[in-house]
């Protein structure tokens, strides 16, 4: 166990897996959060409700979606509804987790997936915000899960897409946003990390197996919170390799 | 009731719900006319330029490509769009009949950013105004309602809102910031569905997206249908009938009009063509190639489904795994 070797990528999914254990609810964003929910529901959490912003809500997830729109979001599902539905059980605090994707994060767990430089003479337009935006305002508690880079990991993002905790503590509850929800984990390649209660600065949890916490701060481009004792996370277990692979994305679409 | 925060972009359309009541009333009948005809004569009849559209539910789900390949075809200018989307979006962006767009998403999930987007976006030839997907379905809703604005909580202290042309108000019952979103009237609604009556009541199955909403948010409404069924059939499942006929214009009859997306416990999506598409809008040149040979070649979406051939189609649906 543990010899096995596993890309960046598959390491990250299986962690995030890891993290919908205890979940009920969690509105899942396209990418990488379809294969974490599809491990977990497989390995850790049959009875995971998952949540896809157009309507579906809690299907068998047997085949991995693509697209948060597809029919494998809602294939034997308990419900196939719209999107004004979902968002509204959101905005009434029924989900509990949010699992989104992004280009770029700064230390208060805001996502930027707009533009990549000046908004009005954009380096590179990204899609947009899609659901994300809904899903980090209205979902309990928000888990991002992207690679760790310098350029990725910055004071300030180009364009804040979804709000994490703005600038700081109270900041949410100051614009509106309802009280009690925000940013809650991050995923990378190289760590699990959270938030700083006093500062909502996000701050180092566990590293990943052969990632030093110094290669932690050399690719996060903002000061990180490194706590006395950081944990070390256990790499992928045989099982949830297999089921990664040949369950989960036999297809090979993102590992 | 006091304004806390304003969105710096302007509004693209109007949320007019006297002028939405009045031409409702003017234009909208109960008759029962059969309103069966082909993506040209609907495409013809309903669109016009500088129309603003919105397009359901997006290009690889439930899509209606037909009538967005005949828009190409008619060469419908200075349009602007509910832009949450994929290649429906992609088709007229690269056709140059987009002058703007309330953007939500337009991207291709797990096949990566459209380039099309880009080169529009980074060059700034088409305008565009910043929501996310809850807000644009919510504004439809709000039009639905026959409200001019609907109060919600996203989007608040981000870019998002900054670049909106929504407004932060203090709620006067609860004292709480809320966004509020100006209501979205279309000029022109269009959704694909999975079975239609020659008077337009349709049927959904599976996922609703915003269709319910847009429906009724919308002037004018292209139906396109997988299958035309008997009024008979719609009567015996009442509850069926998302879409009544009394806001439908045009029904198309156009089965796999979905196509190179899914439909729901009919065909899969064509990842292959969907494939061959996103290389050719790699680059300009490629695109327009794309657009002569599947959009401006075929002059009918029967000779398109010629030119994806028929074992491609059948091979579609055979891999559906249905309910």
């Amino acid at each position: 166990m543990g010899t096995e070797t596993y890309s960046p990528t598959e390491l990250m999914i299986c962690i995030a897996a890891r993290l919908m254990k205890e979940a009920r609810t969690a509105f899942i964003g396209t990418g990488i959060p379809m294969l974490a929910a599809s491990l977990a529901k497989k390995l850790y959490n049959p009875d995971l409700i998952t949540i896809f912003e157009f309507g579906g809500i809690g299907a068998s997830l047997e085949d991995l979606p693509r697209a948060v729109g597809e029919a494998r979001t809602f294939y034997r599902a308990m419900v196939a509804t719209g999107i004004c539905d979902v968002m509204e059980t959101a905005q009434r605090g029924l989900i509990e987790y949010g699992f989104l994707g992004g280009a770029q994060i700064d230390p208060y767990g805001n996502l930027n997936t707009t533009v990549i430089g000046p908004y009005d003479k954009p380096k590179v337009r990204l899609p947009g915000s899609g659901g994300a935006n809904d899903v980090g305002s209205l979902c309990w508690r928000t888990i991002a899960i992207m690679k760790h880079e310098k350029k990725r990991f910055i004071e300030k993002v180009d364009f804040i897409t979804t709000p994490g905790y703005l600038d700081g503590p109270g900041a949410r509850e100051r614009a509106g946003l309802p009280a009690g929800t925000g940013p809650y984990r991050v995923v990378t390649d190289l760590a699990l990390l959270g938030y700083d209660d006093a500062t909502k600065r996000m701050m180092l949890l566990a590293t990943h197996p052969g990632v030093t916490v110094e290669r932690v701060l050399e690719n996060t481009g903002f000061e990180l919170i490194v706590p006395k004792k950081v944990a070390q996370n256990e790499p992928p277990s045989s099982d949830e390799l297999r089921v990664l692979r040949t369950e989960v994305d036999p297809e090979r679409l993102y590992i | 009731m006091e304004i806390i925060a304003s969105g710096q972009k302007g509004l693209l359309q109007p949320p007019d719900v006297e002028e939405f009541r009045r031409w409702l009333k003017e234009n909208k009948s109960p008759a029962l006319r059969d309103k069966v005809m082909d993506d040209h004569e609907a495409v013809k009849r309903f669109v016009k330029d500088g129309d603003y559209i919105g397009v359901e539910l997006y290009g690889t789900v439930r899509c209606p490509m037909s009538v967005m390949r005949e828009i190409v075809r008619q060469g419908k200018k200075k349009l602007r769009l509910a832009g949450q989307g994929l290649l429906e979006i992609d088709f007229l962006v690269a056709a140059d009949l987009v002058e703007a767009m309330d953007i939500t998403y337009v991207g291709y999930e797990v096949l990566g950013l459209s380039n099309i987007l880009r080169r529009a976006a980074e060059s700034g030839r088409v305008k565009l105004v910043e929501w996310s997907n809850g807000a644009m379905a919510w504004r439809f809703k709000a039009a639905a309602m026959g409200v001019p604005f609907i109060p919600v909580r996203s989007m608040l202290g981000t870019d998002t809102f900054k670049y909106s042309s929504a407004k932060v108000v203090k709620d006067p019952f609860t004292g709480i910031a809320v966004t509020l979103l100006p209501a979205l009237i279309l000029d022109v609604g269009i959704i694909h569905v999975h079975r239609a009556d020659k008077y337009g009541n349709a049927q959904i199955d599976g996922i609703s997206g915003f269709a319910f909403e847009m429906a009724r948010a919308s002037k004018r409404l292209i139906i396109s249908t997988e299958e035309l069924i008997s009024t008979e059939e719609i009567q015996r499942y009442p509850e069926r009938t998302i879409i009544p006929w009394f806001l439908v214009d045009a029904v198309v009859v156009a089965p796999f009009g979905s196509h190179p997306g899914e439909m729901c416990y009919c065909y899969e999506r064509d990842q292959e063509h969907l494939l061959e598409f996103l290389k050719a809008a790699e680059t300009e040149e490629t695109t327009q190639q794309y657009l002569q040979k599947y959009v401006y070649g075929p002059k009918t979406h029967q000779e398109y489904l010629d030119l994806i051939g028929r074992d491609r189609l059948e091979a579609l649906k055979g891999a559906n795994k249905g309910r």
